[in-house]
């Protein structure tokens, strides 16, 4: 029974931290540098202080995004931070079961966090290991930090923060390729569904690439939808899709309404890099003792 | 309160405060309930992703030196709270508090660490 109810204090105490910290952790303007601090009390996105290089991000979504105005039509454009809401750490939430052979192929990933953790110095993962690409759709399941959208006549750009990828997205009216040499960051073609939400589907992956930090398996028969739905001038949330008969038993969503903010266009990002070199130094760290 | 109850509550509290900062992996391989101090030497500190590692050579009680390899964030993390690609260099003296593994080896991760000047990393 004391057993019992300290662990209920432990939990309880962590909870209310947590909630704590969700608000101590919004930008405060206090210039934590560089980047926006740590304060007691979120304040409006408009208070944030932003240092001239090497900001870092929000680290919650600020309550007030005001001066915010109506979504404009069909564009993306603009630099959008998840403040640490695309981190992942754990993997998907709710992955639909496994085929057969997407357990066999689970099964041989070591991953550092989530279902399949192992012990650091056994950790498997090629992302974090040996610095290979994280892959799409890992990109959106771990480590999405902030995304710049450009718009081109035939396509949609998107830059990413996390190991500073980029994909193309096209929107010249091409279709997916019907039989792709699998890629690292796949094919993705995207339309405007209505005004506000931006929908891309994508194909080709690369099934040497986990799906997440938990080490979810994926086929290159992997096909995903996302829907970028712009709520206003200030706000957008993405949902993510993914439909691997060869893994999954079923369509499932792997990202439901992730939310981010506008920050200003002439925001300058830390380098978060996933160098080879240094994620193998990293690992032998680990293997060393 | 007994100090089961006080070493839960510690854990509850450094999990919270440290879950933003470890992406790459989780906690099995750490006995959070548990706190050490070390006083060493830096020999070398790791600016990378996943994680930043400080290294240290620290003197036990028998005069053995072990150098520990200290995990904390990855940089964009733990840079608002103060770390920076320069923070240390090697032949500081530091003192920093730390979780360390369950199997006893020379390994953890960085819970405070205070530098040459008498700062102590994370700020608050």
């Amino acid at each position: 029974m004391r057993r019992h109810f300290s662990l209920l204090i432990s939990a309880s105490v962590g909870l209310a931290i947590f909630s704590a910290l969700t608000l101590a952790h919004a930008p405060a303007g206090q210039g934590g540098p560089p980047g926006p601090g740590r304060g007691p009390a979120p304040v409006p996105l408009s208070q944030v202080k932003w240092e001239t290089w090497n900001n870092t991000g929000l680290r919650a979504i600020p309550a007030d995004t005001n001066p915010d105005g109506p979504a404009p039509r069909r564009d993306l454009t603009g630099i959008w931070d998840p403040a640490r809401g695309g981190i992942g750490p754990r993997g998907a939430r709710n992955p639909a079961p496994l085929t057969e052979w997407g357990q066999k192929l689970g099964n041989t990933h070591n991953s550092g966090d989530g279902i399949r953790q192992v012990p650091t110095e056994q950790i498997n993962d090629p992302l974090s290991t040996m610095g290979d690409p994280g892959g799409y759709p890992r990109q959106l399941l771990f480590e999405l930090r902030h995304v710049q959208f450009l718009n081109t006549p035939q396509s949609v750009v998107a830059l990413f923060m996390w190991e500073r990828r980029w994909r193309v997205i096209w929107t010249d009216g091409r279709r997916l390729p019907t039989d792709p040499d699998p890629r690292w960051y796949g094919y993705s073609i995207g339309r405007w569904e209505d005004d506000y939400t931006f929908v891309v589907n994508s194909n080709g992956t690369d099934e040497r690439t986990w799906l997440d930090n938990a080490g979810n398996p994926h086929s290159n028969e992997l096909r995903v939808e996302e829907r970028w739905h712009r709520i206003s001038e200030k706000k957008l949330e993405l949902t993510v899709t993914l439909d691997d008969p060869k893994a999954y038993t079923k369509p499932w969503v792997a990202l439901d309404k992730l939310q981010f903010v506008q920050i200003p266009s002439n925001t300058d990002l830390i380098e978060m890099m996933n160098a080879a070199s240094e994620a193998q130094a990293v690992a032998a760290s680990y293997r060393a003792k | 309160m007994n100090k089961r109850v006080i070493a839960r509550l510690a854990a509850a509290v450094y999990l919270v405060v440290a879950l933003p900062l470890l992406a790459h992996h989780g906690g099995a391989s750490f006995d959070n309930e548990k706190t050490l101090t070390l006083k060493g030497t830096v020999t070398e500190w790791l600016w990378a992703n996943p994680h930043c590692f400080l290294k240290i050579d620290v003197k036990d009680e028998s005069g053995t030196t072990r150098n520990w390899n200290l995990e904390t964030g990855n940089p964009t993390d733990i840079t608002p709270n103060g770390y920076r690609r320069t923070s240390f260099k090697a032949g500081d003296a530091v003192t920093v508090t730390i979780t360390p593994v369950k199997s006893g080896a020379p390994v953890g991760r960085i819970r405070t660490v205070t530098l040459p000047s008498g700062e102590t990393l994370p700020r608050q």
